[in-house]
């Protein structure tokens, strides 16, 4: 059994419009048999934060186009995307692009 | 006797000489006065010869600035340019109008002289683009070409800060143009008033040095971007809405391109621009502030430290926070190993939306669900009993709103909010009330342009039975925006 592990999750760029304009959450993801990855944060953060419109986060089993993953100040590519596996007190960013000038 | 006679006598000559003295001292008086007045009037003519060269100096100064601005054509169509001239050294004007930025040992003279042989390419003179572009031509930049399709209206000038009262209707090329010439003639401007497409961009990009996206929507993005990998060009980037903003360069030393990171456009839907979700003026041009420091890093030599990172700046926190990016991506279609983009493509049709930041019109309803605002002007006269549902967020409802509707907001209807849901329903049942008969009540669903209003009629008629009962629903065509201009032209516009 993998311990508990507490993250601290942020929206940003309007993605946060998705969970009640509240930007900063920190939730404690429970204690389960496999580490927790960010494919089983997505799934978490789908059945527990957001409630309307799913199809505005994600896309499939990754985060829909035109968001970018941050996970503690780097971009999620660097860090193995999907298959990246949370450490406690991580830091996750999923910001919105902006296009407006 | 004898002794009065002669102190008379001596008196007499005593006065006599007195006053001969007096004279000569009244006339030496009176000459070095007139001398003096001699010297001051010559010094005086000679100042006033100086003012005349001065002011003759400053009237062709003028001049040739009038001509300058007065030469400024706005370019329907790209058009070839001269190659920039290259200026051997700085003037004695140069020297003392960049005096406090020639001390930087970070820029000094070479910097400035490969400032001033610069070209930088806006796209899009908005928001971001007015404020790169000033300090761009007040840093002494070389040539700017300021590109934008749009004209100036009154929204606008709340962050377009290069554009005037006076210029509303104008082309925001030509006036940002004459904005940038009064404060900087040395600057060579050309303003462009068309759209950038596949079929001008290539040719424009390529003759510019540096070019900077202001623009405001997804294709053009994407067009600027693989314009620039196309044509070898670094392209800084910036974006703001509501109270965020984002920085980045792209293809720069080897560095990603915007599709390195954004591989696929996002769903149309999911892209809010600044005439729907609103931004505060200043957010934009901090945004562009800090493009205006990077292209002239890039352009005096010094590099910019974002070409692998982003820049995302919140308003409401007052913070900023740089995030290290991926690198450039072997699989990218445009800049990577084998790429399948050699050419421009259509980019409303990869996008799915137009290159325009005015909002689409939705067309989700039947041509009987939908009612005109002059057939509800008559419903509103005719005084029978109705619903005005108002689908737009409070915000906007504050702004202006029609007397006596009912607002609820799209997004609690979405979410199907029992408080909500019951206030319709209680409504429902008053009209009823007022209503002959078993007859349905009208709900009329308006909001600003007519798309949120389609939606919610959907939405509405979903709910038809279960959550709401006993309705006929119709949404208001063109919303009030459509009201404010056909019925009621005193209605704010927003
Ligand atoms: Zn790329």
């Amino acid at each position: 059994m993998a311990a508990p592990v507490s993250v601290h999750l942020e929206f940003g760029g309007g993605a946060e419009l998705l969970f009640d304009g509240v930007k900063e959450h920190h939730v404690t993801l429970p204690s389960q048999p496999e580490p927790w990855g960010m494919r089983q944060l997505l799934v978490w953060i789908q059945r527990n934060l957001l409630k309307e419109r799913p199809e505005l986060f994600v896309q499939g089993d990754s985060v829909r186009p035109g968001i970018l993953v941050l996970i503690n100040d780097a971009d999620w590519e660097l860090m193995g995307e999907l298959d990246y596996q949370l450490q406690d007190q991580d830091n996750v960013v999923f910001i919105s692009t902006l296009h407006g000038g | 006797m004898t002794t009065f006679v002669f102190c008379s006598y001596i008196l007499n000559y005593y006065f006599y000489y007195c006053g001969y003295f007096v004279t000569v001292i009244f006339l030496l008086v009176r000459f070095s006065r007139l001398t003096a007045m001699d010297n001051e009037m010559c010094s005086l003519k000679r100042q006033l010869e100086e003012k005349e060269k001065e002011i003759a100096a400053l009237r062709s100064k003028l001049a040739a600035r009038v001509e300058k601005a007065s030469e400024l054509k706005i370019q329907d169509k790209v058009t070839t340019l001269n190659p920039l001239t290259a200026k051997p050294s700085l003037s004695n004007e140069d020297i003392m109008r960049y005096s406090r930025q020639l001390l930087l040992p970070d820029l000094g003279v070479q910097g400035q002289l490969k400032l001033s042989q610069t070209s930088v390419l806006v796209v899009g003179c908005g928001g971001l683009g007015c404020p790169l572009a000033q300090y761009l031509a007040a840093a002494g930049i070389g040539r700017l070409g300021l590109l934008d399709y749009d004209e100036v209206e009154l929204s606008n000038l709340h962050r377009q800060v290069l554009h005037g009262e006076e210029n509303q209707g104008q082309a925001k090329a030509l006036s940002a143009a004459r904005s940038v010439i009064r404060l900087n003639s040395g600057v060579e401007c050309i303003p462009y008033h068309l759209q950038l497409s596949p079929e001008n961009a290539l040719q424009l990009v390529q003759q510019y040095d540096i070019v900077a996206d202001c623009s405001d929507n997804v294709p053009t993005r994407y067009l600027v971007n693989d314009a620039c990998v196309l044509s070898g060009k670094p392209l800084v980037s910036a974006s703001a809405l509501r109270m965020e903003g984002q920085l980045t360069v792209y293809n720069y030393h080897g560095g990603p391109c915007y599709r390195c990171l954004y591989p696929v456009p996002p769903p149309p839907e999911t892209v809010t621009n600044c005439s729907d979700g609103g931004v505060l003026g200043v957010v934009p041009g901090i945004m562009g502030c800090l493009q205006a420091l990077e292209v002239l890093k890039i352009a005096s030599g010094q590099g910019t430290a974002c070409g692998q990172q982003l820049l995302l700046f919140d308003a409401q926190n007052a913070r900023f926070r740089s995030i290290r990016l991926r690198p450039k991506q072997p699989s990218c279609v445009v800049c990577g190993e084998i790429p399948s983009v050699t050419r421009l493509v259509d980019y409303e049709a990869f996008c799915g939306s137009a290159a325009t930041d005015k909002c689409r019109k939705l067309n989700l309803l039947s041509k009987d669900q939908r009612i005109t605002v002059q057939d509800y002007k008559s419903i509103r006269d005719s005084t029978g009993p109705h619903i005005l549902l108002d689908v737009r967020p409070l915000v906007e409802v504050e702004i202006c709103s029609l007397p006596s509707s009912l607002n609820i907001p799209l997004s609690s209807l979405e979410e199907k909010k029992s408080k909500d849901i019951q206030l319709l329903q209680e409504k429902i049942s008053q009209v009823k009330q007022q209503m002959a008969g078993d007859q349905q009540a009208p709900v009329y669903v308006v909001c600003k342009l007519g798309n949120d209003s389609q939606k919610a009629v959907q939405l509405l008629e979903k709910m038809s039975g279960e959550e709401v009962d006993g309705i006929t629903v119709k949404d208001i065509s063109g919303g009030l925006m459509a009201w404010a201009k056909m019925i009621d032209p005193s209605f704010p516009r927003y």
